[in-house]
């Protein structure tokens, strides 16, 4: 771990940075830009990381079982729960979009509204971070615990590399599972959507269908299904960096969990205004 | 000490020179020079925090020294590619401190590991010799202990199925990380003789790290004390009793384990 040399109070603090000295404007400036080298460090072990396993990906032995295992774990592991937060996400969608559309006595778009948000946004985000509270913090702490009963060590001696037999498959499973639960989370977000509108509200289904026909684009879901791969790759890799680089014991795993969760998290936020940022270039939003 | 290095010498298996590891400012090896005879059993001994584990880990390839050189039968393994270091690794096999059972396998499948990692066999051979192993080690009178998993094991018998999974693929050299740490007085004394046992009956040759000064002594063939990042101290069990080095005099002294000879002290 390196972050924690670069805080500010911390020995790695060269003396011209240390504080207590008089004010110092210059002083003041780099102690505020001291952590910066050890986030820099982080991210760069991180992309390390996954280059390995990614390299590890092509090299034998293949170990299928593996892949399947973790797929069933992330992927068959988290289908109820992301069932369940993505048809409430379409009903609540739907509930405050038809009271904004009621201004305007326009109810009919919200099919259009719940579908694109859906698809484009909240199926994407929302599956990345249920599956990290679920699936992320299940691989950091078993990870974290291997690593600190010598599980990972005694894998080494057996000429057995961690990363191919441990990282590899989470990033494979988590990079195409991801995606799979994102759609499954919009097709129970547009059955919560439906419930409301038609259903509760008794809206038209055959304009809120055209209209949705009209605004909601396949490219729109395939932009949330690349955003949902990404936020599958970071999921893995900051779970499995973090169980991996475990030092001590049982305090260390929970606090190994809890960075894996906040790590992802803020990533996957980050990341998703990066992505959309790109992909408002590479796919023009078509309109109505 | 002499001979050349780099071909095989009858007499001593691992040749160690000059191996020095340093953790950021903390210098943890400074300069380890130890020979490790064939076919015997070595004890390293040193207080804690004195480099064991780290010098253990260099043995087998597990950590890169900052510069120095490890002869295993008359080869370097220092700066070997990853298929070369891998074939050094298969003469090896560790016994861990707490066992390091793969905790989502069962008995067999943790023993059956690195055959089914490193080779081809089929399912029946595989059986016939983790069934001959755990006879071996006297695991196979214990009902039903074949399908059970590491967390319903007692401690002594996660510790045998872990020499079980290190000796599956019949290794010459067999590492232990302080095998007696966090047993009774029994359960110790029953971890002895499986070590010396293993020893006599496989003849492989096994490096055994401690700071249990009655094991040691009960049953090493060879003594050396790791202190400060150098061996103070190497030699046969007679050796090292004659003309104990001062530092591992009081180490052998406090833990009331053995009296040298020569009046009280």
């Amino acid at each position: 771990m390196t972050a924690p040399a670069a805080t500010p109070t911390g020995a790695g603090v060269p003396p011209e940075l240390a504080p207590g000295r008089g004010f110092r404007p210059l002083a003041a400036v780099g102690r505020l830009f001291a952590p910066l080298p050890g986030v820099v460090a982080l991210f760069g072990e991180h992309i390390i990381l996954l280059a390995r396993a990614l390299i590890w990906l092509f090299r034998r032995p293949f170990r299928l079982r593996l892949f399947l295992d973790q797929m069933e774990f992330v992927g068959v592991g988290s289908l109820p729960i992301i069932m369940l937060v993505g048809f409430f996400t379409g009903a609540v969608t739907a509930l405050q979009a038809i009271l904004a559309l009621s201004l305007f006595e326009q109810q009919r778009y919200v099919g259009f509204g719940v579908g694109i948000s859906l698809a484009r946004e909240l199926a994407p985000v929302f599956t990345a971070l249920m599956v990290t509270a679920r699936a992320g913090s299940g691989m950091a702490t078993e990870l974290a615990s291997m690593r600190i009963t010598e599980q990972v060590d005694a894998l080494t001696t057996f000429a057995v590399n961690p990363v191919q037999y441990l990282v590899t498959p989470r990033l494979v499973a988590s990079a195409l599972m991801v995606p799979v639960l994102c759609m499954v989370f919009n097709i129970l977000g547009l059955i919560g959507g439906y419930v409301v509108a038609i259903i509760s509200y008794q809206i038209d289904l055959g304009q809120v269908l055209e209209l949705f026909r009209h605004g909601v684009d396949p490219i729109d879901y395939f932009q949330g299904l690349i955003k949902a791969f990404f936020f599958g790759v970071t999921m893995a890799t900051c779970a499995c960096y973090q169980g991996l680089n475990v030092r001590g014991g049982a305090k260390e795993v929970g606090l190994a969990t809890t960075r894996a969760v906040v790590s992802t998290s803020v990533t996957v936020l980050v990341l998703d205004y990066l992505l959309i940022q790109i992909m408002n270039v590479l796919f023009p939003y078509g309109g109505m | 000490m002499a001979g050349d290095l780099t071909t095989r010498d009858e007499r001593w298996q691992i040749r160690i020179r000059d191996l020095h590891k340093s953790f950021g400012a903390q210098h943890v090896l400074r300069g380890v020079n130890l020979d490790v005879e064939r076919g015997k059993i070595n004890i390293i001994i040193g207080g804690s925090g004195q480099g064991k584990s780290v010098f253990m880990k260099h043995l087998m390839g597990l950590l890169a020294p900052d510069s120095g050189h490890i002869f295993v039968d008359g080869q370097d393994i220092i700066g070997l590619g990853d298929v070369a270091i891998g074939k050094i690794q298969r003469k090896f096999g560790m016994v861990f401190q707490y066992a390091a059972l793969f905790d989502s396998m069962n008995v067999v499948e943790n023993i059956a590991f690195p055959l089914l990692e490193r080779y081809r066999l089929p399912k029946t051979e595989v059986m016939e010799r983790v069934r001959a192993l755990l006879t071996r080690l006297d695991l196979a009178s214990t009902a039903g202990i074949e399908q059970k998993f590491p967390a319903e094991l007692s401690g002594g018998m996660r510790k045998r199925v872990g020499l079980a999974r290190a000796l599956i693929d019949r290794p010459e050299i067999l590492l232990y990380d302080e095998p007696t740490t966090g047993l009774d007085p029994i359960a110790t004394k029953n971890v002895d003789e499986m070590i010396r046992r293993t020893a006599d009956e496989f003849g492989v040759t096994s490096v055994v790290i401690s700071h249990d000064m009655a094991s040691t002594f009960r049953i090493a063939d060879r003594v050396a004390m790791l202190y400060e990042g150098v061996i103070v101290a190497n030699g046969t069990r007679p050796e090292i009793l004659a003309a104990p080095h001062p530092v591992l005099r009081e180490f052998v002294e406090t833990s009331g384990a053995v009296r040298f000879g020569g009046g009280p002290s």
